[in-house]
């Protein structure tokens, strides 16, 4: 165990106090989740990183779920299924609402050196089959959301139908609610069981070849590393793509002023549901919304990141935007083969300038594998977080009117301030109270409860969590910590150096997410509802982005996001975008201000602020 | 091989490798360069049938010799007093009419293409031994800039003659056994970069030995500062596949070498505090070294070691200009080795990677060696 202390030594997580007025709070979440005197010794020895990457947001009780989720799947896929020789799981737990997370490492090398024949034969399985065994994944992960989609959460009747009675049904809908209810809760869990069947090797895979350009051609930009693997027709693109796709039906069909002059989206749809070439547009506009439009306007980890089926007016301020650019005589076409021949050249160019045979030979190794497991690591991101999480917080919804309707709560969205365990105990609370014709206990107990909970929230928002908890690792052997949290020396060293004042800072560093020097000015956006803000020639500033976002890149001069690496959302869609980004400053969106003129390079991930 | 009968001056876009005898290695270089499309200042090379001539007609060989013949060898008075003689001789022998017409007509057609009259030029030497292996005899290798006039320019011409004749070329080509008149002297006379900044370019990093980043060194003013390493120049890495700056380091720079016009000298002079931090070339300067760098790469088929120059009086990209290039001698002589051993499959090295995991270095604590993953 090695550790180095010394100046800017994280605190231990025992150390750290809850915000005044949040007493209380670990009453949210589930008892396993904290930092506790019974583990004491094994928590305070151990590197806790705050991830900010994928929770920045102090977690809703509810919102625990997918951050529970990938705590128990991405773990087992490194522990038990493919034995990864030095990798165990990553531990989660929750400190003042924040996420705060610990690679488990195998410590004896002889245990390691043991581990290595069991993953050569399994994880060697999955790469050989890979395609194969993808495309069952998708047949899998589909066969999934149908199962969510039938899921119905049906209201508890005044009687129980007389056709239950007469079938001899012998349950009722009290039983059919909590049934219903874990099922959508283990179809969650499934869905994230999936999530990791191939992710783990995946960036392994990646990895190694990452590694190898590193040393062969050491200061190679990330982005020039993974431009040889990444996909071209990624379908984390398709969406777009079909937005193009309407903005053109729209012009073929002489409809495109109705989109273009009517901002409402309800309304417009109304307007052209009254014409023929309206109706067919419609038509068109189905077709594209089953899946391509259950994408979320945020990374889909939480209740609040709305998708496009949710809300249209996401997608159809897009469709203006492109409606705009063809009546400018502008193509939309993304040029594929100018991508595929870019893919090409930039890898066949570092390959000629290897010195050895050898090295090339490797070189041609690694690249192949880590295109073939690149389709994976860009595509599950829209059948998971994407897809799948649109449904199911549609169904969520469902239940939470349900529960509304009850007096547990006030509005319908108030759910979140329970956990699932909660909700379910809540559910049990009202079916019995239905069922004895009493009063239940949950419209005294959750109002009460949920307003101190919003006030703990808001609280925690404005607190900072530390970047990191506890002892400093020395190796860090965990795929998704190097590849998703970018855990290296000069990161934790950048996070223990002590914060300047805000207003103080001038210059920000994060991943150099897409090549590019600009300046402009620029505009801050906290929320997706703020998005429509953003005008030409800005530089956009946010917490994170998403892929449906993706229209305003087409607006933008660069972006700026507080988390993510150059595999985040932002970082693939300015590198396809053109447009320059560096991604994870940290606190962009706290430094930066509104107008202020900033300088981004996103070939050094350097921003300026030139103020 | 030279063409038997050449002409006394040579313009520097006509030289090629069949030249090597008569302009010398550093004139055909430029000359190979402008024909490959670099931008390189425009300029004429007085070739070594100019020398010979000159010597032949004024008959000095025979004086040459007298002097040689009185050298006491180890003794540097000795060597000093032929040195001077000879030298004297040089400098004050009028030329051929033919010669001096000839470098006077080029001149004044070279200030006419470059639309300045007077044009400033550099004059250079450029001794056809040189670039034989351990051919170091060659002498001095002057250079004088902001030569202004085409008689400034006939006088310098015959200052390069004479610098063949300094006393360490005499005493180590005599103890060497070289025959003094088997070394030959060609001129180059080139427009002269009034240089808002300068510096030099390797094809490769120097730090690492990687084929794929060109490194960029400069300063502002001319050249020289950066070559005798007077200043810690700004450093740029850009990186050949993509042409991305990937490593930017901008050095606090206090001295710059610049052109004294009214005095027709280079001076030394320092930089103002406003201007030492900053950047002395732009992002686009930046990437056009770099280009101009690849070309000349791609054209010798091997990593070059560059000398470039920004003109302030001219417009991007005219203004980024090549001043000369040689073979890079330290990484190309290394026997490559693979960066990683070679494995049977992408499987065993996905296994070798995440056993070795990822060192994390804090607090200057070194941390290497061992397989043994901890936390």
């Amino acid at each position: 165990m090695a550790s180095s202390e010394g100046q800017g030594r994280f605190p231990s997580p025992f150390e750290v106090a809850a915000p005044p007025g949040c007493e209380g709070w670990e009453k949210m979440y589930p008892y396993y989740m904290l930092f506790s005197e019974g583990r004491k010794d094994f928590e305070e020895g151990k590197f806790w990183l705050c991830d900010l990457l994928h929770h920045p947001e102090p977690f809703y009780p509810f919102d625990t779920l997918w951050y529970e989720y990938w705590w128990l799947s991405l773990s087992q896929y490194n522990s038990r299924v493919f034995i990864v020789p030095p990798a165990l799981g990553i531990d989660n737990r929750i400190l003042n609402g924040y996420a705060y997370i610990s690679a488990n490492a195998i410590m004896d090398p002889s245990v390691v050196e043991a581990r290595v024949a069991h993953f050569m034969e399994r994880a060697g399985y999955y790469y050989q089959n890979w395609d194969d065994l993808y495309a069952k994944w998708e047949i899998k992960m589909k066969g999934l959301i149908n199962e969510l989609k039938a899921v119905e959460l049906k209201p508890l009747p005044e009687m129980v139908s007389v056709d239950d009675v007469k079938g001899a049904r012998g349950q009722t809908e009290a039983y059919d609610l909590i049934e219903t209810y874990d099922k959508l809760i283990n179809l969650g869990l499934k869905a994230w069981q999936h999530h990791f069947e191939f992710l783990n090797l995946g960036y392994a895979a990646y990895l190694v070849f990452m590694d190898f350009c590193k040393k062969a051609f050491p200061d190679i930009g990330d982005q020039a590393v993974t431009s040889m693997v990444s996909g071209i027709d990624v379908i984390l693109f398709r969406p777009d793509e079909e937005l193009k796709r309407l903005a053109r039906a729209a012009v073929e069909l002489g409809v495109s002023d109705v989109i273009r002059e009517i901002t409402s989206p309800d309304d417009a749809i109304a307007r052209l549901g009254q014409s023929d070439s309206g109706r067919k547009w419609l038509n068109e506009l189905d077709k594209s919304k089953d899946p391509w439009f259950y994408l979320s306007s945020g990374t889909g980890f939480y209740h609040s990141h709305i998708s496009w089926i949710d809300d249209l007016s996401i997608p159809f301020a897009a469709l203006r935007g492109y409606i705009d650019k063809l009546a400018r005589g502008e193509s939309l076409d993304r040029p594929l083969q100018a991508l595929r021949d870019e893919r090409e050249r930039v890898s066949s160019e570092y390959y000629e300038l290897l010195q050895t045979e050898q090295d090339k030979q490797t070189f041609n190794q690694l690249l192949m594998t880590a295109r073939t497991v690149f389709p994976y690591v860009e595509n599950h991101l829209f059948y998971v977080e994407h897809w799948f999480h649109t449904v199911f917080y549609a169904k969520m919804r469902d239940l939470a009117k349900i529960v509304a309707a009850h007096g547990f709560i006030k509005d319908p969205e108030d759910i979140w301030y329970l956990h699932r365990n909660e909700i379910r105990e809540a559910l049990y609370d009202m079916s019995a109270a239905w069922a004895v014709g009493t009063i239940a206990r949950g419209p005294s107990y959750w109002p009460a409860e949920i307003e101190k909970r919003k006030g703990i929230l808001n609280k925690f928002r404005e607190w900072s969590p530390p970047p990191g908890l506890g002892v400093t690792p020395e190796v860090v052997t965990e795929p998704f910590t190097i590849m998703l949290w970018g855990v290296t020396s000069e990161r934790i060293a950048d996070w223990k150096a002590p914060k300047p004042d805000p207003d103080k800072i001038t210059e920000l560093k994060g991943f150099a997410g897409s090549p590019g020097v600009v300046e402009g000015p620029a505009r801050v956006i906290r929320n997706v509802d703020e998005l429509t803000n953003v005008q030409q020639g800005e530089i956009l500033v946010c917490p994170i982005t998403s892929p449906s976002w993706a229209p305003v890149f087409t607006r933008i001069k660069a972006a700026v996001t507080d988390v993510g690496g150059i595999m985040s959302h932002a970082a693939i869609v300015c590198r396809e975008y053109g447009v320059p980004a560096v991604a994870g400053t940290g606190f962009g969106t706290k430094v930066i201000k509104t107008g202020q003129m900033v300088r981004v390079d996103g070939s050094t991930g350097v921003v300026t602020i030139l103020r | 091989m030279c063409p038997s009968e050449v002409s006394d001056v040579l313009w520097l876009r006509d030289c090629c490798r069949d030249h090597l005898n008569c302009v010398g290695g550093k004139n055909v270089c430029l000359g190979e360069m402008i024909q490959a499309g670099i931008r390189v200042p425009p300029g004429l090379a007085v070739t070594t049938s100019a020398y010979t001539r000159f010597l032949d007609k004024a008959g000095l060989w025979k004086e040459v010799d007298g002097i040689l013949s009185t050298l006491v060898l180890d003794d540097i008075e000795s060597e000093d007093r032929v040195s001077e003689e000879i030298r004297q001789l040089i400098e004050s022998t009028p030329l051929p009419a033919q010669v001096e017409d000839a470098i006077h007509s080029s001149y004044l057609k070279l200030a006419e293409e470059c639309n300045v009259p007077n044009l400033p030029v550099a004059v250079r030497s450029s001794a056809t031994a040189e670039d034989l292996p351990g051919a170091s005899f060659a002498g001095q290798q002057d250079t004088y800039l902001w030569v202004r006039g085409s008689d400034e320019v006939v006088k310098h011409v015959t200052k390069c003659w004479s610098s063949l004749f300094t006393s360490r070329a005499i005493s180590y080509r005599t103890r060497m056994g070289f025959p003094h008149d088997k070394v030959l002297m060609s001129v180059g006379v080139q427009k002269m970069v009034n240089a808002r900044a300068a510096g030099v370019t390797f094809t490769l990093n120097p730090a690492s030995g990687d084929r794929s980043k060109i490194a960029i060194e400069g300063n502002w003013g001319l050249g020289e500062s950066v070559a005798q390493g007077e200043v810690t120049p700004d450093e740029y890495l850009v990186d050949k596949v993509t042409w991305q700056i990937v490593k930017r380091v901008v050095s606090e720079k206090t001295v710059e070498y610049m052109v004294d016009a009214a005095n027709s000298r280079v001076v030394c002079q320092e930089i103002p505090p406003e201007r030492r931090n900053l950047s002395c070339v732009s992002d686009e300067e930046i990437i056009e070294i770099a280009r101009l760098a690849r070309i000349i790469e791609r054209f010798y088929g091997r990593p070059q070691d560059i000398e470039w120059a920004i003109d302030r009086d001219l417009p991007f990209p005219d203004n980024v200009v090549i001043l000369q290039s040689r073979n890079e001698t330290v990484w190309s002589q290394k026997q490559a080795k693979p960066v990683l051993q070679p494995r049977a499959s992408a499987l065993e090295h996905i296994v070798d990677n995440l056993i070795a995991g990822k060192r994390v270095n804090i607090g200057g604590n070194d941390v290497s060696g061992g397989s043994c993953p901890t936390l």
